[in-house]
């Protein structure tokens, strides 16, 4: 069981956890996450880890309450606890001093660039960041994100808040030269950037999150296909070069089970399952 | 006691396992053999020729001391019967099981030659039963050595290390990579050949012996082998973490909706539960047209698992005959008396998605034997011009799996080999100092009781191998 020592809300049904976890704590990087099982019934749910403090021994997720689980963790107090955390998972990103980079983060993604932006920073790199959500309202870390940036805007799919949409960064990176970008978010935010970044040559590094079940590289379920080749999300990745990834494949693997994820949210919003597992 | 003494004339036929009718068991997820009754099981028993020098044992990868727990059975003293089974066996219920008791200790048996072979996996079964039922007893444990060990896995070989390590007085964590303890048990062989209740009680039983299960925890991501032995305090490990990774066919469309490889279609009904959602939060889609490609247990279970969710047709398209199937015999009658069509010498060639990229069809192509390939079976050949496309909205593909790499990949020095497999002597020691292995990850895919016998070999190493240590 992991007790759940945080909890904050970020924004309108986004949330952040700091759980005690200790070995968790100790050996995450940036770029891994972890599997969540909430009860003994519960569904494994992958989350990127916002952050982690051996010392603590904490570690830090942010999710947005959008399915069942997800819901029903956010009803979850300080104090209560989760049945399960595995932990630290997938790959590590690949920190060093790249020169100057463009970090694209949007929803709920943005609290794991936040990690990535610190730790780029510390390894010396020039950080310009971009945060987008929907509507302003589901923005956060703003001011953090920008302690750490050299430049940093935003860009909401309305226009309630800064750019609308994603079409200026063509702009500014005909301006700067960037070395590298680094996109985490929805996968059609993802898709954007990359198609953005690619006629200027910009080495650019996306965080898939495809559907999972155990994430250690048995199921084969978060498949993808990237420079032609099978991978597997919790194997190979989650980062991968975004120029390589077929995101149309993995937009259609990504709502394979859309139709049961809304039955089993809207069967637990009326007041849960009676069925009794038959 | 003259009743108690065997019959001068030897039935031939085998006592039959009682079962669920097919017709009912292909509508539900509970076991689908019942197991034998006392009166039965003496029956069974009093078929055992108790041969002087029985020739079984050498059938059973454990060495279990077969006509002597088939005596005890005989003379109703079942509690003997169990207690010698555990001699050698930590897992009794479910060898009973899943163990392919025809190409073991069954193959050799005197009786086989004249008649049916004396069935002792139903009777391991129905002593471990007898005993579950009834509360464990527990074996005695040696004196506390001092010394530590970790166990890399909570399957069939990690759990027999772990078992015979801690009787011999070693302190033992076992860590297991997902939420539930089992391994292969767990993920794998469905609820209705394994129930999951007496994994979770022979677990316990392990537990009892004072092996201590830390779940979650992926070694080479939370803790790496060399740090668990330099840093962690632990004296010897054993890695025992099978072969889990999913194979795929290389064949065009493989990454349309409905086609699932056999591990993530098997680890959602059997180690989420998928059959019970939305009870249990994790979802299975079914179609009404089913297809398993493969010839092995795995393919079986998949096809008689998709049956009871729901499917109005499961065939199972397999590249050779039937005579070249894996699969055990008894399980093969299983699922075609429940239904299952079975397709031979035929291969998936393609598949065809509809514009959301849900799979629609399969194409194949026919296949004829040619001259046998390393294996010793006879090797598939694609027939020209014979390909045909079935109309499929589920695909199982169940093609084999091969190691987990990660441990390979974050362990330096550990030598391993093309397949990815690590490499191990006969006791399970590999090219570390202290680090065993055993079962699929040093064999490649292979049986429960294959792991067992592995496991217990490397549990007897490592005690000489810590004994010995100054």
């Amino acid at each position: 069981m992991y007790k759940i020592l945080t909890k904050k809300e970020l924004a309108p049904k986004i949330k952040l956890f700091e759980v005690y976890a200790p070995q968790i704590a100790e050996k995450a990087k940036p770029g891994q996450f972890i599997i969540v099982v909430i009860n003994e019934k519960g569904e494994r749910i992958p989350l990127t880890l916002a952050g982690y403090d051996a010392k603590k021994g904490a570690i830090t997720f942010v999710f947005n309450e959008v399915g069942k689980t997800t819901k029903q963790l956010g009803l979850l107090k300080e104090g209560d606890h989760v049945e399960n955390i595995t932990g630290p998972l997938g790959n590590p990103s690949e920190i060093k001093n790249f020169g100057k980079v463009l970090c694209v983060s949007g929803g709920v993604m943005i609290a794991p660039m936040l990690l990535q932006v610190q730790a780029l920073r510390e390894a010396g790199n020039n950080v310009t960041t971009v945060i987008g959500a929907r509507i302003k309202e589901l923005l956060f870390f703003e001011d953090e994100m920008k302690a750490l940036s050299q430049e940093l805007y935003v860009a909401t799919d309305d226009g309630s808040k800064g750019y609308t949409g994603l079409e200026f960064l063509k702009e500014i990176i005909a301006k700067e030269k960037f070395d590298r970008c680094v996109t985490m978010g929805p996968v059609v935010m993802m898709k954007n950037v990359c198609e953005i970044t690619k006629p200027f040559g910009i080495p650019t590094v996306v965080t898939l999150t495809p559907i999972m079940v155990d994430a250690m590289g048995m199921c084969g379920v978060c498949r993808v296909t990237v420079g032609g080749k099978m991978k597997f999300g919790c194997l190979d990745g989650p980062e991968f070069d975004g120029h390589q990834v077929d995101f149309d494949e993995l937009i259609k693997r990504q709502r394979l089970f859309l139709p049961e994820e809304r039955l089993s949210s809207l069967l637990w919003e009326l007041g849960g399952c009676r069925c009794g597992g038959k | 006691m003259a009743e108690s003494k065997p019959k001068p004339k030897v039935k031939k036929e085998v006592t039959p396992m009682p079962k669920q009718a097919p017709e009912v068991r292909r509508g539900n997820f509970n076991e689908v053999a019942l197991g034998y009754t006392e009166e039965q099981a003496k029956e069974e028993a009093n078929r055992c020729l108790q041969c002087p020098k029985p020739q079984c044992i050498q059938g059973c990868p454990v060495e279990i001391d077969i006509p002597a727990f088939i005596k005890a059975i005989r003379e109703g003293k079942f509690d003997e019967a169990i207690m010698k089974i555990k001699e050698k066996n930590s897992l009794p219920a479910i060898c009973g099981r899943v163990c392919p008791q025809e190409e073991q200790c069954q193959k050799f048996c005197v009786i086989g030659k004249v008649g049916d072979p004396v069935s002792i996996g139903r009777l391991e079964r129905f002593v471990a039963d007898w005993e579950r039922e009834r509360g464990f007893t527990m074996p005695e444990r040696a004196t506390p050595t001092g010394k530590k060990i970790v166990v890399v896995g909570a399957g069939p070989a990690g759990l027999t290390v772990a078992a015979d390590l801690a009787k011999l007085g070693y302190e033992v964590v076992i860590f297991e990579a997902l939420h539930l303890p089992g391994g292969v048990l767990v993920y794998g062989i469905p609820e209705f050949r394994l129930p999951k209740s007496i994994v979770q009680a022979e677990v316990n039983y392990i537990k009892k012996l004072g092996a201590d299960l830390r779940l979650g925890y992926l070694v080479g991501r939370t803790y790496t082998i060399p740090e668990l032995l330099k840093s962690r305090g632990f004296d010897a490990v054993f890695i025992g973490t099978g072969a889990g990774l999913p194979q795929f066919m290389g064949v065009p469309g493989e990454n349309f909706g409905g086609i699932y490889s056999a591990n993530e279609f098997l680890i959602r009904v059997n180690l989420m539960k998928a059959y019970a959602f939305p009870a249990y939060d994790t979802p299975i889609r079914i179609g009404k047209h089913v297809v398993v490609i493969g010839g092995g247990n795995v393919a079986m279970d998949s096809a008689r698992s998709a049956l009871r969710l729901g499917a109005e047709e499961v065939c199972i398209v397999y590249r050779r005959s039937r005579e070249e199937m894996p699969a055990r015999k008894e399980e093969i009658e299983n699922a075609e008396e429940e239904g299952i069509i079975c397709k031979f010498l035929a291969a998936p060639t393609r598949f065809i998605g509809d514009e959301k990229g849900w799979v629609k069809a399969m194409e194949c192509i026919c296949m004829e034997l040619g001259p046998p390939d390393e294996s010793g079976r006879r090797r598939p050949v694609p027939v020209k011009g014979s390909e045909f496309v079935m109309d499929v909205d589920t695909v199982v593909v169940a093609i084999g799996r091969t190691p987990n790499p990660i441990i390979q990949r974050t362990t330096e020095g550990l030598q391993v080999t093309k397949w990815g497999t690590i490499v191990a002597d006969e006791n399970g020691k590999t090219s570390l100092e202290g680090v065993y292995a055993g079962g699929d990850i040093v064999t490649g895919e292979a049986t429960v009781i294959s792991a067992m016998g592995a496991g217990k070999k490397a549990a007897r190493a490592i005690h000489e191998y810590l004994m010995n240590k100054k």
